[in-house]
């Protein structure tokens, strides 16, 4: 019997291992917040003053300014606003706005200019996002509404539309993503040309001054991007860049003069990044009415942050603070009043500061209700310090105004008091929210290295660790699951809280530290072990030991080069093109490297004289031409592969980094289409290629004399699969056509919508379900003619092409006879023809494994595609062929560089799993797909579901099948690898000598029965098969996760390595998922086949 | 024996490394405003005819190809244009095999064209010159035991580090660094070069390292 659980069980522990690494380095590394989507409104009456000795026809405090101008002048350093008459020399961008200076010295109680800090992570959409909200920005923003990039949270755009202002908008259309239809008016220009410096600034300044003259608005908001760009096209030091800065300066300047008394001017240059320098971008704050007192700038301005403009500029508008803001107003913006009254000074700063700490006050309140983040002890706190505050307050201004020195200090203590609790709070949120976790990332690291070092390991030394199930896997896993739970139980004796993530860690450190410690044990004393039991098996694993050690040096330098690509933003970009050609390098590398080892062409070799170093070297012109037919299908299965990787390229979308770049035309949904003859084509087109798929499937196993019996199996490929295949067309016809074309007839469709998808979804289980429940697919016939000898029946797997039925009774027969006179011819000198007359003859016995694989994939093959827009069918058909190419190529390559022997059949080499796995990542370019958040095909959530019932996890279940279709596909048919070898040696089977002294006499064991006959080799290639697989995407998984731990301060880690990372590491979750499925089908079917020679065979014969 | 021909090997290779030189250097004197980045095709088609030219006269007068049967004039013409014809079809092979790997098919061209021209000198070229047009030699070549002369093992030598160098030089075309160099195909036809002249002087050294190993069947 062959070992099923504990090849699962090792496998399963090691995805584990990945999974727990995983999500600890995670933990560090993204911080999550919940958004709270309540809104702040005027009526929240716990903010209006206690004494209503005044009428409030104002919210919540009283507005300073009618209207503002807010230009926000992308990458605008706080270096580039400064003034600094003594630099003789400027740089590009040294003292080119002159105008901020000039206008500070000159009316100083009119204008202030700050630096101004941004909280990372800082992507152009995080920091609009900041100094709208007003709160800290974080990755993932968990909100209930993901796919649009619409802002949730209560915000200043929100607010100034409640409270009747109207905003203008100009500039960067990202600001339209964010508040779709919440302006007055607004002029969008495009973003993504980095190389555009003109495009964005010069649409704005076309409308601004006419804007700004008008009376049509309240608040315009003009986003220039030129300076940015300049930056990042030619760097700071560049004259480009003191042209843009000059043309801002002209900028400033008009809009200087056409302001009126009632209007705030608000310059902020907003930029993220590494260093201090990159991050202090300038704040310049101006109004021809007197805005600061005099007297009070200090020499050098402490740094604002980002958020504390939220408030501020909410309350110098008398609008609502948003509801989740935690910024602290700017208290020297409200000490206005007569210079002499400084009571009535103190009073403005204290009434808006009071108002600013209820707002966020009550914000802690309703966050900490939903979730736990935050540390309730400090919470507490927070909550007193808040509560005094009010107290004081209370006291302070509740009654009568009074006054005298010692209710001045009052004042000024309860100021601080405020300021302080803010702070405070920002502080807590800050950790919370925006700092990374070191020690997690690296622990996350460790597991994840280790995870691969020992995934590693297992797939060199299969055959050393699938002997020692006991120590190497169960030893440790219950290491490891004593470890956590013990330091759990500690954890929660010493009355701390109990953290799950520590004893995760905990346990997979300590399980992984053993398994190594075991091995090294194993391995020691593994030579006493094996060598008594069976000498035989003992020197031929001793032989196939060493070549095992070294890697081949060539596909390891391509697989680190793949892996050093993830740590560049440009590789990354790019990363569908990296991935192609490496994978054409490796697939030109194999049949060189074939050649060079003088296995590709014969005839030289025979010129030669067979050279010693070539064992057992066929030279008989029968084996020649096998050879060079082998040789043959490598070279063309190289050049289809290369040819396929290049036509892959026709199906790739486009990221926003990429410029010049068109998201190909098949992307596009049918529906989406206006030409009514080009969509009927590409409907076609479509279709034809689903016919394809079902007629290549099809046509495999009937070529292999797996669609003759009648078991329930077989029954899937006559009749589900093109059935599945029907219902995928009809949904495609229905979805396609625009919904007016139908008329009355539009319920119709609707309901057919709803239909065709769960149909497909049905059958799809169906057969499944069925596959697994009986996946055999032979068909036995019993000889006609009475077997000459009295022997035992005996099977024999044979490749029983019978078209039709007429035809069925004939050719067995005439194979039978081709196969007798050719094995007659073969053997040289034994004189045994006619044993082995068999009496049963099983037609798709050869691929029993392979078959049902193949059919479960083609399904599933149908169903993904179904998620898909209709043109990428075509890229599913490619990828068909691809991965047969390479199947072809690897068992081409197996059989020429192990000529004879059969000991190279049962291990699958590295390039071959490494082409497979890259071709996974290849594909799910090919599918459309991009490592970006906006590029998920949201459409495919609801394919066969009634959007307003869906639910959450239909959809989610959908969207992953979607999103990584490509690696469940290859992942699902990874053990083809092992088994494709076998099935293509059906081709030289007749020329094959036979094995001596193993079984009966007349067996002989063909294509996929060997694996049968050696249960233990079979399971220790699954094993290594399914550990190599791993591994080459658990590496990739680590590169990413390296890549983000060290780039976190990069300035693309929030667009490029931390959205690639989780892509990666969710694909990996996928795949290994997946990959454990096909390895327990191929199990499933292996008892199944146990099963059936039970039934079969009498006792005696085994 | 084997160190004169080590020698002679050193010195061909020289020569050959110094039309390269030479081709960068002698039309920077005598163009106006030639430059390796800025007119590039000029510098390639200067390298390549150069590099042919004196790969073709060294090895015609060293007789290192392999000795013709018939030393008739109709088959010195039949064999010449035969590895006329054979230079085309690298040319055209190593073009396809390029843009497979991911070169623009249609817009540059030309450019496309001129880096397979440059990769057949480096390759073909000198397989034509060592071995002449017998492709089933050709083939043999490079494979583990086929070196019959330390001239084949140079030609592997050369042959690999040229392929792996433009190979290498693909590499940083899609980084952001907006370098002149980084234009298709710039920088694989420097990565090319660099690596054939690397292996012009890899060869004979590593031929003198491995001088004990190193046995070689006669024909």
């Amino acid at each position: 019997m062959m070992k099923r659980v504990p090849v699962l069980a090792l496998l399963l522990w090691i995805c584990l291992l990945f999974y727990v690494g995983t999500w600890i380095f995670l933990s560090g590394f993204l911080l999550v917040k919940v958004e709270v989507n309540r809104n702040s409104s005027c009526k929240d009456k716990p903010f209006s003053k206690q004494d209503s000795s005044h009428t409030e026809h104002f919210c919540w405090s009283e507005p300073r300014f009618k209207r503002a101008v807010i230009l926000i002048i992308d990458a605008l350093q706080y270096d580039f606003a400064r003034f600094d008459p003594e630099i003789k020399d400027p740089r590009p961008f040294q003292n080119k706005l002159g105008v901020l200076s000039e206008v500070v010295a000159s009316r100083p109680a009119h204008a202030r200019l700050y630096p101004f800090r941004a909280d990372p992570p800082t992507t152009t959409m995080q920091r609009i996002k900041g100094f709208t909200t007003g709160s800290l920005p974080t990755f993932v923003d968990v909100c209930s509404n993901f796919g649009t990039n619409a802002i949730q949270e209560d915000n200043l755009i929100h607010q100034l539309g409640q409270n009747g202002k109207r905003v203008v908008f100009m500039g960067d259309d990202t600001w339209e993503n964010l508040f779709p239809n919440q302006f007055h008016r607004s002029l969008p220009f495009p973003s993504f040309i980095v190389k555009d410096l003109h495009t964005v600034d010069n649409g704005i300044l076309q409308h601004l001054c006419s804007t700004v003259e008008s009376s049509d608005w309240d608040v315009v908001i003009a986003h220039f991007l030129g300076v940015d760009h300049c930056g990042h096209r030619y760097s700071p030091d560049h004259h480009a860049m003191a042209d843009k800065l000059t043309q801002m300066d002209q900028v400033v300047r008009s809009v200087i003069e056409r302001l009126q008394n009632d209007t705030l001017l608000v310059v902020l240059g907003e930029h993220g990044g590494d260093s201090q320098k990159e991050t202090d971008a300038a704040l310049f704050l101006f109004s021809p009415s007197a805005l600061f007192t005099v007297g009070q700038e200090k020499a050098l301005q402490e740094v604002v942050p980002q958020i504390d403009l939220v408030p501020t500029l909410a309350q110098l508008l008398g609008i609502p603070i948003p509801y989740s803001n935690i910024g602290k107003v700017m208290v020297e913006l409200f000490a206005l009043g007569s210079p002499e009254d400084g009571s009535a000074q103190e009073r403005r700063q204290a009434e808006a500061l009071w108002i600013n700490a209820n707002q966020v006050n009550r914000y802690l309140d309703t966050y900490s209700l939903a979730n736990k983040d935050l540390s309730p002890m400090i919470l507490a706190h927070l909550k007193d310090m808040f509560l005094l505050a009010t107290t004081e307050y209370k006291t302070l201004f509740g009654g009568p105004l009074a006054g005298g020195p010692e209710h001045s200090s009052r004042v000024q203590a309860l100021i601080a008091t405020l300021q302080l609790y803010l702070n405070q709070v920002r502080e807590m949120c800050q950790a919370s929210w925006a700092r990374f976790h070191p020690l997690r990332m690296a622990v996350g690291n460790a597991v994840l290295a280790t995870a691969c070092a020992l995934c590693f390991i297992t797939s060199d030394f299969a055959d050393v660790v699938g002997a020692s199930y006991r120590r190497l896997l169960w030893i440790p896993v219950v290491s490891g699951t004593v470890a956590g739970g013990g330091f759990a139980l500690w954890q929660f004796s010493t009355g701390s809280e109990v953290e799950v993530l520590s004893s995760l860690g905990m346990a997979a450190l300590v399980s992984q530290l053993s398994f190594f410690w075991n091995f090294c044990r194993r391995k020691a004393t593994r030579v006493f072990v094996h060598q008594p039991s069976d000498l035989l098996n003992a020197t031929a694993d001793a032989a196939q030991q060493r070549p095992a050690l070294t890697w081949p040096s060539i596909p390891l330098t391509i697989f680190f080069l793949r892996c050093a690509s993830l740590f560049s933003d440009s590789y990354v970009v790019v990363e569908g093109r990296v991935v192609t050609f490496l994978l054409s390098t490796l697939a030109i590398y194999i049949p060189v490297q074939m050649n060079w080892a003088g296995r590709l062409l014969l005839p030289f070799e025979a010129q030669k004289s067979a050279p010693p170093c070539l064992p057992l070297q066929p030279s008989t012109p029968a084996a020649s031409s096998s050879y060079k037919k082998e040789s043959l299908t490598l070279l063309g299965c190289t050049g289809f592969l290369v040819a396929s990787l290049y036509s892959s390229h026709f199906f790739h979308g486009c990221r926003d980094e990429q410029g010049n770049c068109k998201p190909s035309a098949f992307l596009t949904p049918l529906s989406g289409l206006r030409d009514i003859q080009l969509r009927n084509f590409r409907y076609l087109l479509s279709v034809s290629s689903v016919v394809a798929w079902v007629c290549l499937v099809r046509r495999w196993m009937r070529h292999y004399g797996n669609m003759n019996s009648k078991s329930p199996a077989v029954l899937v490929a006559r009749c589900g699969l093109p059935l599945v295949a029907t219902f995928v067309s009809l949904y495609w016809a229905m979805s396609s056509a625009p919904a007016e074309d139908f008329g009355n007839l539009q319920e119709v469709v609707r309901l057919a919508l709803l239909v065709f998808p769960r149909a497909v979804y049905v059958l799809f289980g169906l057969g499944v379900a069925v596959v697994c429940w009986d996946p055999l697919t032979v068909f036995l016939k019993s000889r006609k003619e009475p077997a000459p000898s009295l022997l035992p029946p005996t099977y024999r797997a044979s490749t029983g092409v019978s078209l039709q039925a007429e035809l069925q009774h004939l050719i067995p027969h005439i194979y039978q006879r081709m196969r007798k006179s050719l094995r007659a011819g073969e053997r040289e000198g034994a004189g045994r023809e006619d044993d082995g007359q068999p009496t049963m003859e099983a037609y798709g016995l050869g691929t029993v494994y392979s078959a049902p694989l193949l059919l479960v994939l083609a399904l599933l093959g149908l169903v993904l595609a179904m998620l898909h827009p209709e043109g990428l069918m075509l890229s599913f058909v490619l990828l068909l062929l691809q991965a047969c190419a390479i199947l072809h190529m690897h068992s081409a390559a197996t059989s020429l560089s192990t000529p004879g022997s059969r000991a190279g059949c049962v291990s699958v080499s590295w390039a071959a799993v490494l082409m497979w796995g890259l071709a996974a990542t290849q594909f799910f370019y090919s599918t459309g797909h991009l490592p970006t958040f906006p590029s998920i095909q949201w459409n495919s959530a609801f394919v066969g579901l009634s959007e307003v019932h869906a639910g959450h996890l239909a959809p989610a279940l959908l969207v992953t099948l979607n999103t990584f279709s490509s690696q469940i596909l290859f992942a699902v048919s990874c053990p083809l690898l092992l088994l494709w070898p076998l099935v293509c040696e059906s081709t030289k089977a007749g020329k094959r000598g036979r094995r001596a002294g193993e079984g009966e006499d007349g067996e002989e064991a063909v294509m996929e029965m060997k694996l049968r006959e050696d249960p233990d080799r079979f399971s220790t290639a699954l094993l290594q098969l399914g550990a190599r697989y791993l591994f080459i995407h658990g590496a990739q998984l680590l590169a990413s996760v390296c890549s983000a731990t060290i780039l976190r301060r990069h300035l693309m880690v929030w667009k490029i390595f931390a959205p690639k990372f989780i892509f990666e590491a969710s694909g990996f979750a996928v795949t290994s998922v997946c990959l454990l499925l096909g390895l327990a089908l191929v199990m499933r079917v292996d008892s199944a086949v146990s099963d059936w020679f039970k039934r079969l065979i009498p006792a005696h014969s085994r | 024996m084997k160190d004169i021909e080590i020698k002679g090997m050193v010195s061909a290779h020289c020569i050959i490394a110094l039309s390269i030189v030479m081709a960068t250097i002698v039309p920077a004197v005598l163009l106006d405003d030639f430059s390796v980045y800025g007119t590039h095709l000029v510098w390639l088609y200067i390298c390549t005819a150069g590099v042919a030219a004196v790969n073709i006269a060294v090895y015609t007068l060293l007789g290192v190809s392999p000795p013709a049967k018939k030393n008739t004039l109709s088959h010195k013409v039949a064999k010449v244009s035969k590895s006329c014809l054979y230079f085309m079809f690298s040319c055209l092979l190593f073009h396809g095999i390029v843009v497979l790997y991911g070169a623009p098919l249609l817009e540059s061209a030309s450019e496309t064209f001129s880096f397979a021209v440059l990769l057949s000198t480096f390759t073909t070229l000198r397989c034509l010159c060592i071995l002449g047009p017998n492709v089933q030699a050709w083939i043999r070549v490079f494979s583990r035991n086929g070196a019959m002369s330390i001239w084949d093992t140079s030609l592997q030598i050369t042959t690999a580090s040229s392929v792996t160098g433009a190979w290498l030089g693909a590499f940083p075309i899609p980084l952001d660094w907006e370098r002149p160099w980084q234009v298709w195909p710039i920088s694989c036809t420097l990565g090319a070069t660099l690596g054939f002249v690397a292996g012009l002087f890899i060869a004979p050294l590593w031929i003198h390292w491995h001088r004990k190993q190193l046995t070689y069947k006669s024909k």
